[in-house]
Parts: C-alpha cells; sequence; structure tokens
C-alpha cells in the first residue's frame, strides 16, 4: 500500500485519541485500535516505515503507538 | 382502495388501558375506552356499512352511512364519530336504520357510474359492499345533473406514472384528503368547490403530476371506490393472491403485501400489520418495483479473460468453476489475502451471511467488507464503545412518545419517508423539533410544521456544535444526575464534564467555527435537555465524515447526559440508508468482527465458528473496503467478489475505485444488471431481486423481517444459492436448502439471535434483536435497566476539523445526499416510472453564489474538485446557504463521487462524502470524465452478449 495512505490513517486515529489527558493512555488507545481494525500486512508496513524512517510523517502520538506495535 | 383480505374495523384502534363495557346488538363487548362504536361493533362481527371511515384514519362522520341506535339519545348518531360509553345500549341494525342507510346509498349510486362490470374495481369496491350491505335494490332518482355523463365526466388524470384519477367515480368522502395529510403529510390534495360541485382535486386543480403530491399511494389506499387506483391494476385486475414480504429499498423496512396474479404482480401496497410502517408506504417501496423484471436484467452467467473482451455466455456450471479456479490461481500465487469479497446491504441476513463464511472459512481470508462501511461504520463503532451494542435503541413507534427530536444529518422526508411521515404526525400532535443540517430540509419548514431551531452549520462542523450542545448542558446544570451516577462510568463522565465545559467547546467558541450563532445553540440544548422525552435521530449527514464516529460518540453522550436512553420516546436512533445496512452488519460482514459484533480475534467465539463451519479461521482482521482498493493499486489484492453493489458509483473517488478494478485479475459481480462496476467485471452472476427469494433484512430499527418468494429467480437461482454453489466450487461445501437452515446456523452462532427462528417470524411477523433466552420475543427498546455494557461510557470527543477545506481554488463546500424519488446509485429506481420526478443530478447552489458566477437556474455548470471534475446542471436555490452546494449521486453520467475524496472517518474509514471543496464555472460542454465515461460505456455496451450477436448475425 502506499505508505502516505497508511500514515494519514495513523495520524487521524491517533488525533481521534488526543483528548486523553495521559499520553500514555492515548498511545494504548491508538494502538489497541490499529490491532483490532488494521490488518496485518498494514500494521507491518507502517511498523517498518517507522523503523526506517524514524517515524516520517507520523504526528508524535501516532509514532509512539506505532513503536508500541513493534 | 382497500386491500383484498384486509378487516377494517373502520376506526383505528384505541390504546388506553381502561376497559369500557356496553352493549351492542344485544351483546355485552368490553374494549378500551375511546374505541368507537364501529369499532366496537365490527371487532364483534358486527360491522356497520361505512364508506367515509377506515381504520388507517380518525373519524371524519361524512357519508351518514353508518348511523346506530343508541338508547337514550335522540336521533341516529354516526357510529364511527361516537366513542363506547359504560352501560351504553347500542342497534346497528332495524328497520329504520336500514331505510336511512337505503336513502343515503341511493343519493350516492344516483351520481356514480354504474358500470360496475367494466370498473377495474370490480370485486373489491366498499361502494359495492356498501350497496349490497344496506340491501339497495333500486335508485329512484330520475337521471339529472351529474359527474358521469359524457357531456359532465372531467378527463381522468393519467398524469402520475403509477395511478390515475377518475373524478366521476369520486363519491368525496375525503379518505384521500385526509390520508395525505394526516398519514403522509404532504397536504397536496384537497376537496375544491362545493355543494354538488365538491370534487377532489390535487394541488391547485392540477395534475397530480404538477401538484405537491409525493407518490406516496396513501391516497390511493384510501379511495374506496375506482377513482383513484393502481394502473397496474386497471391493466390486469383484481389480484388472486398476495404474499407479504419486506421492502428493499431504504432502512425503513416497510412491511409489504405483492398482490399477485400467478406470478406477475399486479400492485404492491403497504401491510397494515407491518411493525415499522403500520400501513404505510412511499413512492418507491409501493410502486417502484418495475425493475425486477426489466429488460436490462442479466439472467445468464458470463465469463471474460479481460474488460476489453466480449462477454460470453455460458452454464452456471462453467461460470462458478472458472471463478472458482481464478481465485485459487490467484491464493496459490499471491496467497490467500490477495483476495477479498463485498457483502451487500441490499441482499438478504442469510445471502450475506452466506458471503462473508465463504470468504472466511471457503478462502481463509477475513478481506470481507460491506457498504455499510461507506455508510454507517460509525455508528456501529460509536455506539459500541458508548452503549455497548452497534445498533439503535428504539422502535419507530417510541416517537410517539417523544416530546423534543433532534434531528441531526438526516432528510428523512426524502430518505427514510415512511419515518418522515411519523415524524411529521408526532410534530403535528405538538412534539418540538431541532434540526442540524446545512441544508434546509423539508422537515425544518413544512406545512404545519416549523423546527424550533434549525442549527444550520457549515458542512464537517457537526462535533463543533454536538461539543457546544454539551457544554451548555453542563454548564447550566440540565445534566440527568441520578442518570448518570446510577446508569454511566462516573469516571468518564467526570471526564467529559470536563472537557466539553472547556471555553473552547462554548457555542460562543464553536459559532466562528461552525456558522451556528451561539444563542440557537443554547436554546437548543435548553430545550433537548429540558424535555420529559427527547430523542435523536440522525442520518448519514452525521456518519460520512472524517469525524463520523466521534459525532456518533457525542450523540451517545448527549443522550447519556440528560437520562434519554432505556425507555420510550427517547433514545439515539441511526437511520440507516440501504434496506439491510443494520443486517450485514449484524452478520458479520466488518472484517473485523464475525456475527453480533464480535473481534475475530476472540479466541472463544473464533472457536465457535471455527467448530461449526469445521475449518480453522484466521484470527486478525481482513482489510476495509477502501483499504482493498488501496491495496489492489500495488498488487496486494487481486481479486474481488461483490454481491450486489455498485462501488464505481456508489464509493468515493469513482476514478481511483474503477483504476483499482482495472489492476486486479478477476472481479466478479454478482448483481442484476450491468451495472457501472460489471463494466471492470471478468465474471458476471446473475443476481435475483428482493421477489425472487426467501430470507430475511433487518432495518434500522433492529427488526428482523422476513422476505418471501413471490415469483422463482430469473436466473435460475437465489443469490443464497449462488454464493453456496460457488463455495462447493471452491472445495467448501455447503447444502442449505433453505434459507431458514442458514438462519438456524446464524442463531446457533449468535447470542443476540439465540431465539431467532423463520417458525417464530411466522408466528410474530417481524423480530427485533436481541432475541434470546432473556428476550424471547426481542427487544423493541434496547438499554432499559442497564446499557448492554454495564456502565454507559463517555468517550472525548475533540473537534478535529477536516482537511477538506475551502480555499481559493475550490471556495465551495459541497455536501451529497439522496432525493425522494430515487434511490441509492438508481440501479433499480432509475428503470422504473419515479424517472417521471427526477432524471439527472442536479447541484443546488446558493443564489449568491450563483449570480458571482454568472450561474442561472438549469444551466450546465462544472464541478471541479481536488479528485476530479465533472458537469451538472444547477439548479439555483436557498435550500443551500452561501458557500455550500448540493448534490446526489443516482445517476452514473452525472458522477458526483468523481468529486468526492479519499477522506474518510478516523474510526472506520467511512467516506467524508458530506465535505468536499469545489469549485463551480458555468460550461457549455462534458466534462473529459464524462466523456471517457461515455465512449468506455459505449465499448462496453458493444461486449454485451446481445450486441456481439447481433453484430455477428
Amino acid at each position: 500500500m502506499n505508505i502516505r495512505y497508511l500514515l494519514k490513517m495513523a495520524n487521524e486515529i491517533a488525533a481521534g485519541f488526543s483528548a486523553l489527558p495521559d499520553e500514555a493512555a492515548a498511545s494504548r488507545e491508538v494502538a489497541g485500535h490499529l490491532r483490532r481494525f488494521w490488518a496485518p500486512q498494514m500494521r507491518r508496513q507502517i511498523v517498518e516505515h517507522a523503523r526506517a524512517t524514524g517515524g516520517e510523517g507520523l504526528s508524535a502520538l501516532a509514532r509512539r503507538a506505532v513503536g508500541e506495535l513493534g | 382502495m382497500m386491500q383484498i383480505c384486509d378487516i377494517d374495523h373502520g376506526t383505528p384502534a384505541s390504546r388506553s388501558a381502561e376497559k369500557v363495557t356496553l352493549t351492542i346488538d344485544g351483546r355485552s363487548v368490553t374494549v378500551p375506552a375511546g374505541t368507537s362504536v364501529m369499532r366496537a361493533a365490527s371487532e364483534m362481527g358486527n360491522s356497520i356499512p361505512k364508506l367515509c371511515a377506515t381504520e388507517q384514519l380518525k373519524p371524519f362522520g361524512s357519508c351518514r352511512l353508518c348511523l346506530v341506535e343508541i338508547e337514550g339519545r335522540r336521533g341516529y348518531p354516526a357510529s364511527c364519530t361516537t366513542p363506547v360509553e359504560a352501560g351504553m345500549v347500542v342497534r346497528t341494525q332495524s328497520p329504520k336504520l336500514a331505510e336511512l342507510r337505503r336513502g343515503v346509498m341511493e343519493l350516492y349510486l344516483s351520481d356514480h357510474p354504474l358500470d360496475c362490470f367494466a370498473c377495474p374495481a370490480n370485486g373489491n369496491c366498499e361502494l359495492q359492499t356498501a350497496a349490497g350491505m344496506v340491501g339497495l335494490r333500486e335508485v329512484r332518482y330520475e337521471p339529472g345533473a351529474n359527474h358521469f355523463d359524457a357531456a359532465s365526466r372531467q378527463p381522468v388524470d393519467v398524469s402520475n406514472p403509477y395511478f390515475a384519477y377518475d373524478p366521476a367515480k369520486c363519491i368525496v368522502c375525503s379518505r384521500c384528503v385526509r390520508a395525505c395529510d394526516d398519514i403522509q403529510g404532504t397536504f397536496a390534495l384537497t376537496i375544491a368547490g362545493r355543494g354538488f360541485a365538491s370534487r377532489m382535486v390535487a394541488g391547485e386543480s392540477q395534475p397530480y403530476l404538477d401538484s405537491k403530491c409525493v407518490s406516496c399511494g396513501a391516497c390511493v389506499a384510501a379511495c374506496p371506490t375506482g377513482s383513484l387506483m393502481e394502473k397496474s391494476l386497471i391493466e390486469r385486475g383484481q389480484a388472486q393472491g398476495s404474499t407479504i414480504t419486506t421492502c428493499a429499498y431504504c432502512g425503513v423496512g416497510c412491511s409489504l403485501k405483492v398482490e399477485t396474479q400467478g406470478s406477475e404482480i399486479v400492485r404492491i401496497v403497504p401491510d397494515r400489520a407491518g411493525g415499522a410502517n403500520r400501513g404505510h408506504a412511499c413512492v418507491k417501496g409501493r410502486f417502484a418495483w418495475g425493475y425486477a423484471t426489466h429488460r436490462d436484467r442479466i439472467t445468464r452467467p458470463m465469463i471474460r479473460a479481460s474488460i476489453r473482451e466480449p462477454w460470453r455466455e455460458v452454464s452456471w456450471q462453467e461460470a462458478l468453476d472458472h471463478a472458482a479456479a481464478e481465485l485459487r490461481r490467484i491464493q496459490a500465487e499471491h496467497g490467500r489475502n490477495a483476495v477479498g469479497g463485498v457483502t451487500s446491504s441490499r441482499c438478504t441476513n442469510e445471502e450475506t451471511y452466506l458471503v462473508q463464511k465463504l470468504m472466511r472459512a471457503a478462502l481463509g481470508t477475513n478481506n470481507v467488507d460491506t457498504c455499510a462501511r461507506v455508510c454507517h461504520a460509525p455508528t456501529g463503532y460509536g455506539l459500541k464503545q458508548t452503549l455497548g451494542e452497534a445498533a439503535g435503541t428504539q422502535a419507530f413507534d417510541s416517537v410517539e412518545q417523544a416530546d423534543v427530536v433532534m434531528l441531526i444529518g438526516a432528510n428523512s422526508t426524502d430518505a427514510h419517508p415512511v419515518f418522515g411521515s411519523r415524524l411529521k404526525q408526532r410534530l403535528r400532535e405538538g412534539a418540538r423539533l431541532i434540526v442540524i443540517d446545512p441544508r434546509s430540509i423539508e422537515l425544518a419548514r413544512s406545512p404545519h410544521i416549523e423546527a424550533a431551531y434549525h442549527l444550520k452549520l457549515l458542512p464537517g462542523t457537526n462535533v463543533a456544535v454536538l461539543n457546544a450542545l454539551a457544554h451548555v448542558i453542563v454548564t447550566e446544570g440540565l445534566v440527568d444526575v441520578a442518570f448518570v451516577r446510577e446508569r454511566c462510568e462516573v469516571d468518564s463522565f467526570e471526564a467529559w464534564r470536563d472537557f466539553v465545559a472547556r471555553p473552547e467547546n462554548a457555542p460562543e467558541a464553536m459559532a466562528a467555527v461552525s456558522g451556528v450563532p451561539a444563542e440557537a445553540i443554547r436554546g437548543a440544548a435548553r430545550l433537548y435537555a429540558s424535555a420529559a422525552n427527547a430523542a435523536i435521530y440522525y442520518g448519514l449527514g452525521v456518519t460520512e465524515h472524517s469525524q463520523g464516529s466521534t459525532a456518533v460518540m457525542a450523540i451517545a453522550a448527549l443522550a447519556m447526559a440528560t437520562g434519554n436512553i432505556g425507555r420510550e420516546g427517547v433514545g439515539v436512533n441511526p437511520l440507516r440508508g440501504q434496506n439491510n445496512v443494520q443486517g450485514s452488519g449484524d452478520m458479520g460482514s466488518f472484517p473485523h468482527e464475525f456475527t453480533g459484533y464480535r473481534h475475530v480475534g476472540d479466541d472463544a467465539v473464533r472457536a465457535s465458528f471455527e467448530a461449526e463451519w469445521g475449518v480453522a479461521l484466521d484470527p486478525e482482521p481482513g482489510m476495509r473496503l477502501p483499504n482493498m482498493l488501496e491495496a489492489a493499486h500495488e498488487g496486494g489484492l487481486r481479486a474481488l467478489y461483490i454481491q450486489g453493489e455498485d462501488i464505481v458509483q456508489s464509493d468515493p473517488n469513482s476514478q481511483h475505485v474503477a483504476a483499482a478494478l482495472q489492476a486486479m485479475e478477476c472481479v466478479i459481480i454478482q448483481d442484476l444488471f450491468l451495472n457501472e462496476t460489471a463494466q471492470y467485471a471478468h465474471v458476471f452472476l446473475p443476481g435475483s431481486s428482493f421477489l425472487e427469494k426467501d430470507g430475511t433484512f433487518t432495518n434500522s430499527e433492529r427488526r428482523i423481517s422476513p422476505v418471501r418468494q413471490v415469483m422463482a429467480p430469473l436466473g435460475g437461482m437465489a443469490d443464497w444459492q449462488v454464493t453456496q454453489a460457488l463455495s462447493n466450487a471452491l472445495g467448501y461445501p455447503m447444502s442449505y436448502g433453505h434459507p431458514s437452515e442458514i438462519m438456524d446456523e446464524i442463531a446457533r452462532l449468535t447470542p443476540t439471535f439465540h431465539g431467532v427462528s423463520y417458525a417464530k417470524l411466522e408466528r410474530l411477523g417481524s423480530i427485533q434483536w436481541p432475541c434470546n433466552e432473556a428476550a424471547p420475543e426481542g427487544t423493541p427498546t434496547m438499554h432499559v435497566d442497564s446499557f448492554v455494557r454495564g456502565k454507559g461510557r463517555f468517550m472525548l470527543t475533540p473537534y478535529v476539523a477536516t482537511s477538506e477545506k475551502a480555499g481559493p481554488r475550490y471556495p465551495l463546500l459541497m455536501t451529497t445526499g439522496r432525493i425522494l424519488s430515487q434511490y441509492n446509485v438508481g440501479t433499480q429506481t432509475r428503470r422504473t416510472g419515479n424517472l417521471a420526478w427526477y432524471k439527472e443530478d442536479l447541484l443546488e447552489i446558493h443564489p449568491h453564489d450563483a449570480e458571482e458566477r454568472n450561474i442561472r437556474d438549469g444551466d450546465w455548470v462544472g464541478v471541479a474538485s481536488r479528485a476530479g471534475e465533472t458537469v451538472l446542471r444547477a439548479s439555483v436555490t436557498e435550500r443551500v446557504q452561501p458557500g455550500v452546494c448540493y448534490t446526489t449521486f443516482h445517476f452514473p453520467e452525472c458522477g458526483a463521487n468523481v468529486l468526492t475524496t479519499d477522506n474518510s472517518d478516523w474510526a472506520t474509514n467511512c467516506p467524508e462524502y458530506k465535505v468536499t471543496a469545489v469549485q463551480v464555472v458555468r460550461v457549455t460542454q462534458p466534462s473529459e470524465w464524462q466523456e471517457r465515461r461515455r465512449r468506455f460505456a459505449e465499448e462496453q455496451a458493444r461486449l454485451r452478449p446481445e450486441t456481439a450477436r447481433a453484430g455477428g448475425a
């Protein structure tokens, strides 16, 4: 899949949980959402991207959540 | 005209719990208080002759035929308008009554054509029946002034495509007028003239088609004579028999009676016993069924190696073997997840269930999705998170108890017309209405209805407004503290309360974002929170946004915070788009869930399916439909089995969808017609309409209703049989003998369906799930004592502006929707007489924006977005506000979804159909896309078998 497509979705999911005051809790929610709703190949691809680029294109919360997937 | 075999008790049933005992014709009778004498007599078997009375309408007392004698009362009161009283002694027959009734009847017949043998109402005419009941043997009046002889007769109005109005046969009983007013709420008919000149007219004495009539058919159903009659019945004659089934159009799920001669349909009428529709229907369900036997139907399987080759008609077996071989080949070469499936929200529960079973069990992939993805997926997510169940909370009947209705992003009178009419009825009774919608929809202001508040927000700002409403409720002390304390998670409530109370969520702060004045938001919040019973109804104007799921959770929070959940008259009510959107989700169509919304990763749930299906199942979610299409562009998905959906026309960014299909090696379409998507297909499997099969649909109120076969499948197999045969060709055996066996399997596997069976459906008519040991006959109202998830959960709902913004290049915001006469992509309704009302998608644009662009009403306008460009005809109207335009998506050549983008809801990927930044300019020729589409469609038409044969000959 085009990585920009995945990055956009991941950032939007992170924005959806952005109001949670505890960033660790927000990150767990985002990671849980990705595990629950994303097909494994999509998760693998974004994890590989994050590892390879240091999370380029991801918001801080999304980057942290993707890190939890790995 | 009354339906064959219906017993009509003359006046509506009373719902009073108080009982009254009286004597009728010497027999003691006990009925609910408020019952009419007419109904009480009819229910005991002594029907009183009547003409202006029907149980569908309030009594009117005009025909003077239903006179009775009541001891101690003077004269002969009309039994329809006389309520029963304790101790009352009534006589329905006496020599004097017979004389009076015969006199009345003589007067009626003196001005009625007595061509009964040639009248299409013959055999089912209430005037005839009444004449028979009163024992009329002669009409003593000499011929005189009348409305039926050649010199006096007004022409028959045949302007409506579906029914005719013959004024000569009108007896001026006003049933049609009252049906239009009281049931439908359109007020399109009236009695014109006075005295002898009185006659029913449409509009201002216009042809029906030119009036405001919405062709719901209520007037036709109400007519006691042959004055208003279906053209199909006039042509074919009275029916031999009838079948009760469920409408295949919108999510209201009306129960319909299909009247037939053999397997030919004479007409379709609403079922008076229908739990969802209570005897009403709309122009689609009642009349737009001609598509089922339209000449465009494809009834033979076809295959081709590439989309540039002609279709080749083949046997079912060859088509299924070919499809199976291709799916297996692709899986062998590219992995099991290189294939996907799409279930249909237009097909039955049983058919939908089988497609997802085929994908998961036969093909070993969870890549299965449904068109609910593109409409109400956020409802499933949002309500599951907050209330614990992915469904609405009420029955439609509940609206009758609502004191305040908040209608958000739902144009009910067009998209869910029968519910729209019921809502209008309640509003005319005095309920207050809050409309939250960018457009001036009919319910915001129409005859006898005006919303107390119309929050005319900018597209994309629902969450801003919902948070502002919550802010007012929280900061002005309008929270139902006792309800929250007892029923909800206190921690989550407090976090939500603190969040919405922040200054940035105040109406004054959100006014700049949403365009809604702060005082209107404050007033609406106070009205909603202060009502004894306040209900929220919402539609795709909530879900089809980048924050669709957030908005659903914000709605649930409003209902919980104000205690408006768990009883009649309140609740959270999603109005589903298509007939079986609820059902397709229930049946496990989403890639991450089995039936009953249970995650594939749940070991215990998965084990139950593995035991029933006899295969190991994947514990990981599959790809959603938008993911599948995106993956196809880069070879990640190479085959797609689509049951009954036209994703090229219905899904956003059409060109992107078409390119994805072109990138695939095998596209299998199962449909009635060679639709836009089928033009990119390699295998075509003929589908069957709702009239050709048995099954069930589940509507917006969780009501499972039977679909019953009226005619044999034109292609030889019902859709469930096709999927079963494909599964067998794939080597995964299925051997259901009837859809009831599929439902039995669903019931075994699904806790909320444990108690559902065809036998019970036959007995009860319909069932609202959950139906199980705890609720053997179903659950009209959910979350009564506790929420499905235990305690209600408040989610934080920050407003995040969509990235789709108006700017210098695309300065207007376009939103999309539906019109009454057309349905979804129009596959069905475009092949019916409904084209008389709407034959192309129009772009609504405000006069101010039109003037700036030198656009006049009816001009061709080019509409461009960052996704594409098309050309539509302009409709200059103040229904839209400045800066906003609107169109529908019913016609493929118009290309509304060429414009919509791939923005989607953050939680579910439901497309953001409701917000597209566009520019609009006056043009003189079609867009490049339209030219390309036209050429492609012409090429594809040449590749159809009949065309190829004609060319070859």
